[in-house]
């Protein structure tokens, strides 16, 4: 069988809470964007998503009729345009496939917006820290904070300058900004938790601490806090199926009980995340991921 | 003239064979073993089958027409009921519901009922050139402007737009996933209800005018007060009982321990049989154990059956007497070399250094005294521990009706385990306007009861927008109708 994509028409933006319902949403790609080598961009038409989503939300797509379910958050939402933004990095076949879809096609499943949104307040000073492509969904939830009130202080790393994303959307939103990068090609040499570990060493009081980015990160970001006891929150990103607490798939152990990540998180207290059965859940299906990737990439050529 | 005592046996694909396929285990009467299934039918005066019927299908009138041949009209008959015979001649348990009311189960076996539903609705199906039906009674113009929301579109939602379609009203279902059927779809595998049935059914609802949004999560997406804000009349919740139980013992999130749910999602919803020409991939399991006893748990074992494991067994704490499963189900496990271990309770999973699960720590039970529910509590035996070599648990120990909608909605009374109260007659819940059917009320329960309870909503609903908006109510009696006659339309 052949997977497709859904053609469809555009949606006005104005209409009638009974009449965006009724109508459904297109999730017609208004505008694509590659970010980096890897890392794209989609705005989509959903305005029934975009009333309600807010920092910290996440969505359930799925790129063809075929394909699998997969998780992405929200990275912006527009309610007046009736839009949301994701951010992904290509990694495997789903996103493969996400990748292929061109503007004005539509991305046949988008459901959300899921999960419990980040709890904002004004902490007072607040770092935000955001890894590779974590720093696309850095973003609403500084801009929260910073809304809140907080002085907000981010980090972002990366491997390299290339693959630092939305530099210049992260530095308005800032009071300060420090950029990372492993092999030193821009800001500073090593990674996030350097900075982190000196601004906590020199005494200055730091409230609050979210980190966003990949699973190994976030874990040193939570073990250079622990000891300073600054309140870390962390987005896990366990493999998800359903999205809305119907399969357990993605069961996390916080605090010693077991959590649903889609419905109880996705952010959780970094200092009580079991991170070693995390590691080897999200490596269930390595295999069949790695075949699976294998098969995408000779689809391309 | 003597009865046969016996019942037209159902053809099935030998169960070597249907262990390697999804196709459907149960093939259907042929024409003349309905006719003589329906011939032994005493047509009762008294009808104490009906009795046994979560919606009344008014079974002597249908067998009836079914043993002339009749087999459209036995159809027709049956729909006034049961808008999903099909589906119900599949999945019923009859021995528990009709059939065990009916009188020659007395003396021999009882009619075998589900399965000339079955083969009537087929009968129809087949003989409408993929027609799927015309609904040709009355619809009211007026409804149409009066919107009804209904979340979720399992057999309870299902049938409230069904039936308010029917009366002319505007209908939108709101499906969480990217598929609908609930259940129906993602629980209950293909080879038990082939899909092409239920997608049948479901157009069938479309047909009659009901839109369908899938992706829609009403408490995320939208919320209750958003949509009776937002332009609709009434909510119909049938969210039905999602959320899996765990068993919260040692070793549960191993590589290798998955919900029923999450195990019958990634095969029936997602295709992962079919992986990798389906995106979602699936482990392939060696040396399955199932741990529970209900529809879940049997379906949890052949599923496994057929993607290839070699040893599949269901693990219950109670003896089989107590199995909640439909026997016909149970019985096709075993034909299909599903092992039986009763009166045993995993109390750890035990994995390797790398976190996968590859046995799992079980305790032998006895039966004590009855608890709440009647039945027999089991009881663990002291020094009973053994091991059992298993890279596979399912956990399939029930379902709770899932928070969200309840968490969600200022003013909503729910039960302790978080069932939706309602009031029995009309399906309202606390809030005016919102109505709610199905599992999500009653906790996880059967395909037909949840549409019996679709049945009764649907004309609470219809009465109650009536009544908000003034409207004339038709009532059942012709006769009163006149006296209602002179317009009372706003
Ligand atoms: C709440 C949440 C939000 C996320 N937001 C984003 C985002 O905005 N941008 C982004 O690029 N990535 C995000 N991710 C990760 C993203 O879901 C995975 O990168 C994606 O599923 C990979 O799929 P694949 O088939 O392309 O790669 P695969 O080769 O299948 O997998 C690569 C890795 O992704 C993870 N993964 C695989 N399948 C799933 C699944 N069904 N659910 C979750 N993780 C899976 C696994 O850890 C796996 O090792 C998020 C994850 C979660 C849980
Ligand atoms: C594996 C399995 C096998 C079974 N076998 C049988 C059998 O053989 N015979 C029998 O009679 N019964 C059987 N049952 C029980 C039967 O399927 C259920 O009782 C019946 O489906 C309940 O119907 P429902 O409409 O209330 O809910 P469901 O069928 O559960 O449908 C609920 C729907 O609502 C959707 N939903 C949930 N929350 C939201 C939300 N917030 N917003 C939008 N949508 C939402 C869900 O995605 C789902 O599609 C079985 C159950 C299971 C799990
Ligand atoms: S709907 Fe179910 S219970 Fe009713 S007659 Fe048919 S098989 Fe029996
Ligand atoms: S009780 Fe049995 S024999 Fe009597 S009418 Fe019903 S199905 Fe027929
Ligand atoms: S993804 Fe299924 S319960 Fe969270």
């Amino acid at each position: 069988m052949k997977p497709d994509t859904h053609d469809c028409a555009l949606t006005a933006a104005e209409r009638s809470l009974r009449e965006i319902v009724e109508a459904g949403a297109t999730n017609k790609v208004l505008r694509k964007e590659k970010l980096s080598d890897t890392i794209v961009l989609f705005e989509l038409d959903n305005p029934l998503i975009a009333r309600n989503a807010v920092a910290g939300q996440f969505v359930v797509v799925r790129p063809n009729t075929l394909g699998e379910r997969i998780p992405l958050t929200i990275s912006d939402a527009d309610k007046v345009r009736g839009t949301i933004t994701i951010i992904f990095q290509v990694v495997g076949r789903t996103t493969m496939e996400l990748a292929r879809i061109k503007e004005g096609e539509c991305v046949p499943d988008v459901c959300g917006p899921l999960g419990t949104p980040s709890e904002i307040e004004n902490y007072g000073t607040a770092i935000c820290v955001g890894g590779g492509v974590g720093i696309a969904f850095l973003r609403p939830i500084t801009k929260a904070l910073k809304e809140a009130g907080n002085e907000v202080i981010t980090i972002l790393g990366a491997r390299e300058k290339s693959l630092l994303i939305l530099e210049n959307e992260m530095r308005e939103l800032s009071d300060e900004l420090i950029l990372t990068t492993d092999d030193g090609s821009y800001g500073i040499k090593g990674v996030v938790t350097g900075p982190i570990k000196e601004m906590l060493d020199s005494g200055r009081k730091i409230d609050y601490i979210f980190a966003i980015g990949p699973m190994p990160m976030m874990r040193a970001v939570a073990e250079t806090t622990r000891p300073y006891g600054v309140k870390t929150v962390v987005s896990l990103d366990p493999i998800m199926i359903d999205g809305t607490g119907m399969c357990g798939g993605c069961r996390v152990t916080v605090g010693g009980q077991t959590k649903f990540t889609c419905v109880d998180g996705p952010d959780f207290d970094g200092h009580e995340v079991d991170w070693d059965e995390l590691k080897i859940r999200k490596a269930y299906y390595f295999a069949e991921e790695q075949a699976a990737k294998e098969m995408a990439a000779k689809e391309e050529n | 003239m003597s009865r046969i005592k016996e019942r037209q046996p159902m053809p099935q694909q030998p169960a070597e064979e249907r262990i390697k396929n999804f196709l459907e285990v149960a093939l259907g009467y042929s024409e003349e073993q309905a006719l003589a299934e329906a011939q032994r039918c005493l047509s009762c005066k008294k009808k104490p089958c009906v009795e046994g019927c979560p919606v009344m299908v008014d079974i002597p009138e249908f067998v009836a027409l079914a043993a002339e041949g009749k087999f459209l009209e036995a159809a027709a008959s049956l729909k006034k009921n049961n808008s999903l015979p099909a589906i119900c001649g599949r999945v019923c348990p009859q021995e528990e519901q009709c059939e065990k009311f009916c009188l020659l189960g007395k003396t021999g076996q009882p009619v075998a009922i589900g399965r000339i539903e079955r083969f009537v609705a087929d009968y129809e199906a087949l003989h409408s050139n993929g027609n799927i039906g015309e609904y040709e009674g009355p619809k009211d113009p007026m409804l149409a402007k009066y919107g009804v929301a209904v979340v979720g579109s399992g057999p309870a939602g299902l049938t409230v737009a069904g039936d308010l379609a029917k009366m002319g009203y505007s209908v939108t279902i709101f499906e969480a996933l990217h598929d609908t059927g609930g259940v129906l779809r993602y629980g209950i595998p293909e080879f038990r209800l082939p899909r092409n049935i239920l997608n049948r059914e479901i157009e069938y609802v479309q047909s009659l005018g009901a839109k369908i949004v899938k992706n829609v999560v009403i408490g995320k997406t939208v919320t209750i007060d958003e949509l009776l804000s937002g332009g609709f009349d009434a909510v119909f919740v049938a969210t039905g009982a999602g959320a899996p139980q765990m068993m919260n013992i040692p070793g549960e999130n191993l590589n290798g321990v998955l919900s029923g749910n999450e195990w019958l999602t990634r095969i029936n919803l997602m295709r992962a049989f079919r992986f990798p020409e389906y995106g979602t991939p699936l482990k392939k399991p060696k040396k399955v154990a199932v741990i529970g006893a209900g529809n879940t748990a049997m379906d949890c074992t052949r599923t496994a059956l057929r993607v290839g494991a070699e040893e599949v067994a269901i693990v219950y704490r109670r003896s089989r007497a107590e199995m909640p499963a439909r026997a016909e189900e149970i019985e096709n496990a075993e034909h299909e070399g599903v092992k039986f271990h009763l009166l045993t309770n995993p109390i750890r999973f035990i994995g390797d250094d790398k976190g996968w699960l590859v046995s799992m720590e079980c305790l032998k039970m006895e039966l004590g005294e009855p608890d709440d529910s009647g039945r027999r509590r089991p009881v663990p035996i002291p020094g009973s521990e053994f091991i059992m070599e298993v890279d596979t648990a399912i956990i399939a120990i029930g379902q709770t009706p899932n928070p969200l909608i309840r968490t969600t909605t200022e003013g909503l009374k729910t039960t302790r385990w978080g069932g939706i109260v309602i009031d029995e007659a009309t399906g309202m819940t606390s809030i005016p306007g919102v109505f709610a059917g199905g599992d999500a009320v009653t906790g996880a329960a059967t395909v037909i009861t949840a549409m019996g309870a679709g049945k009764i909503a649907a004309k609470g609903i219809d009465k109650y927008i009536r009544e908000k908006y003034g409207l004339p109510v038709p009532s059942e009696e012709p006769v009163q109708e006149e006296s209602k006659g002179n317009g009372q339309n706003p």
